[in-house]
């Protein structure tokens, strides 16, 4: 007979097995899922994880779309580790790109080497500001920060259509809702020849390590993990617990902007109504993926990528829809939670014949 | 204003609301016994693919609510089984099931993205929507609307005067007492996770059947989201869901109505408007923060384990 026992310790092996049996489990899924379409599995599976690896051009491109979900995923990582439900990576990263881009739009006949600096300032703070309005409600009006900053996403996707519709379109480009090219002096430069992987790859791999050192060694992370673990006992310590939501979340929000400037004046270059497809949801995901510790985002965020490139090749090889995508990030995410029930639990096996007297 | 035009506004108020209504109802009640399910943008767009894709293949817009229903149904046992069994965080899971959900919609619905078909008619209803101005704007909506109205005056009796109410709020109070008095806390719980799942698929329907008769991928537009600020909004009553769902349905239009006025401002600044509303009313809501915590249910979004009673 089987039994579930619960641990009297939460198991550290299976905090770090989990994702790996969550992917598995999504693997297995997602092929027996393409075998009821009537794909043949093995070539579906090679499409969608191997083939985005094959060359350099899909490997530049796989850290393209790493860049801005690592970004964000280090952001919410911080946030939940603080018991802070921010949702609002997709509303800031969109206002980052927002910002940074109508500045790169105001600057766009400047040649000083101080341009794209700016440009990326004011994306950041941009995002900086998105996520400011749901910490204020919060601290002060005691709203849910979860509802919150879901409508502030919606807003500010309305926001970046009524800038490209309006007062940032082109005057010269024929009614498209499209702003103008940026100039050179505000577009990231490109680290390799061929391919487009931009410094802001570089800046998202400094801010997971970043975000470690700050979490694991600063006096700051001490109180990020204490209100995370036991809130009554952090505020028990005298611990600020308002200075630390606003510090968790304005970091958040800083990264998540860095992540839409980035993508704006990298490899976009322009602002366009469909920025991001979804980053800041997939973030989520990673963020959990990744144990909400900034360096295993970093590895999460890697494999997100990767189904991202091979959602875009299974359309094109297998004609499966993008959108297969995502659907196995909420599989992968339902398998990860379901996973975790291991954490806190054991399975026992007992024998079923009774014992002699 | 002329009457003639503050019916029109009226009626479509109710029309964009019923959505949200229907969604809300459910999700009270799965509220009410305890459980949070940020899933509804998730079950809603399900709600909406299969449903369509019912309707579609079938010609039947009766089996497209039909399937739309069972299929709310099916994501919220996903969602139940992972919270009520496995113990997993409510948060997380809900947001797993509507990102699961907005994946899943798009995928299935891809091969049907903009076809039309040919959604629920308007039911005229003889002698009452002759009543000068109100029955335009009550007597004269499709199915669905009416079905709203009935399924809101049974939500509300059955919370409110039955015993299944009085159990379903014992669980949400406080599950271990409802435990030592013999009630099955998981089961009434699974019931309700059931209730708000197959609303969900419901409201889901009424989006791809009757609003804009066609699938569009995220067609639902946050409105799953909307309607979980409206049940804080409305303070876990019935009544309160139904006038605050027009109200957002009236938000939703204040577009059409401004335009009809004559003013030009951007459809995309307009747009916002149901958002930032939902915003504001949270903020005057829980600002009165003793207030919430008095009418919310005491153990909204905490788990219950069977196993640590024993």
């Amino acid at each position: 007979m089987i039994r579930i026992q619960a641990r009297v310790e939460q198991s550290t092996l299976m905090k770090i097995a989990s994702p790996i049996l969550a992917i598995i489990l999504t693997l297995i899924f997602s092929s027996v899922l393409f075998s009821t379409l009537g794909k043949d599995p093995i070539q579906a599976m090679h499409v969608l994880l191997i083939a985005p690896l094959s060359d350099l051009y899909n490997i530049g491109e796989m850290f393209v779309k790493m860049g801005p979900l690592l970004l964000c995923a280090v952001g919410l990582s911080l946030c939940y580790r603080a018991n802070l439900w921010n949702i609002g990576a997709e509303g800031q990263l969109l206002m980052g790109a927002l910002g940074g881009g109508a500045a790169a739009l105001a600057l766009i006949d400047s040649t000083s080497i101080f341009a794209l600096p700016i440009a990326i300032l004011c994306g950041v703070v941009s995002g900086m500001v998105w996520a400011a309005f749901p910490t204020y409600l919060k601290l002060k009006f005691n709203s849910n920060l979860i509802l919150t900053t879901i409508m502030f996403n919606y807003i500010a996707l309305y926001l970046l259509l009524w800038a490209v519709h309006g007062p940032l379109r082109d005057p010269d480009g024929y009614g498209f809702p499209e702003s103008a090219l940026f100039s050179d002096a505000v577009t990231l430069p490109v680290l390799f020849e061929d391919g487009r992987i931009h410094l802001g790859i570089v800046l998202a791999i400094i801010s997971a390590f970043a975000a470690w050192i700050l979490l694991n060694k600063s006096h700051i992370g001490f109180q990020i993990r204490v209100f995370g673990e036991d809130e009554p006992a952090a505020r028990y310590a005298g611990f600020n617990g308002k200075k630390l939501s606003w510090t968790v979340m304005l970091i958040a929000g800083g990264l998540a902007g860095l992540a839409g400037v980035a993508e704006v004046t990298g490899p976009i270059g322009q602002l366009i109504p469909s920025i991001s497809p979804g980053y800041g949801y997939s973030a989520i995901i990673v963020a959990y993926l990744g144990r909400l510790h900034p360096l295993g985002a970093l590895l999460s965020a890697t494999f997100m990528a990767v189904l991202y490139m091979g959602g875009d090749l299974a359309q094109i090889e297998i004609g499966v829809p993008t959108a297969v995508v995502g659907m196995f990030q909420g599989v992968l995410l339902f398998f990860l939670l379901a996973c975790d029930f291991f954490i806190r639990y054991r399975l026992t096996f007992i024998s079923n014949q009774p014992i002699q007297e | 204003m002329d009457a003639e035009l503050l019916s029109q506004i009226l009626f479509s108020a109710i029309k964009t609301g019923t959505p949200l209504l229907l969604i809300a109802l459910g999700e009270v009640i799965c509220e009410k016994s305890g459980v949070l399910n940020l899933g509804q943008e998730g079950m809603m767009l399900m709600g909406a693919v299969v449903g369509f894709l019912a309707a579609y293949s079938s010609g039947s817009v009766g089996l497209g609510v039909l399937g739309a229903i069972i299929i709310g149904m099916f994501m919220s046992l996903i969602f139940a089984f992972l919270v009520l069994h496995l113990g997993a965080n409510q948060v997380a899971t809900g947001l797993a099931l509507t990102i699961f959900g907005t994946g899943l919609s798009a995928f299935v619905g891809s091969d049907v993205v903009g076809q039309t078909i040919q959604g629920f008619q308007p039911i005229i209803i003889p002698v009452l929507s002759d009543i000068p101005f109100i029955g335009r704007i009550l007597f004269t909506h499709d199915l669905l609307v009416y079905v709203s109205f009935a399924l809101a005056a049974l939500v509300s009796y059955v919370a409110t005067k039955t015993r299944i109410g009085l159990i379903i709020k014992a669980v949400g109070e406080n599950p271990h007492a409802a435990n030592a008095i013999g009630i099955k806390v998981l089961k009434v719980r699974y019931l309700a996770i059931m209730f708000g799942g197959g609303m969900a698929g419901l409201s889901g329907a009424y989006m791809s059947l009757v609003y804009t008769p066609m699938w569009i991928e995220n067609m639902t537009s946050g409105r799953g989201w909307i309607a979980l600020a409206l049940v804080v909004f409305a303070s876990w009553r019935v009544g309160r869901i139904m006038l605050g769902a027009y109200l957002f349905g009236l938000a939703s239009i204040m577009h059409l109505v401004l335009q009809g006025m004559g003013w030009s401002i951007s459809p995309n600044l307009l747009a916002m408007l149901p958002y930032v509303a939902t915003v504001v009313v949270m903020v005057i809501i829980s600002a009165d923060h003793f207030k919430e915590k008095l009418l919310a249910p005491r153990s909204l979004g905490k788990p219950f384990d069977p196993r640590q009673m024993a």
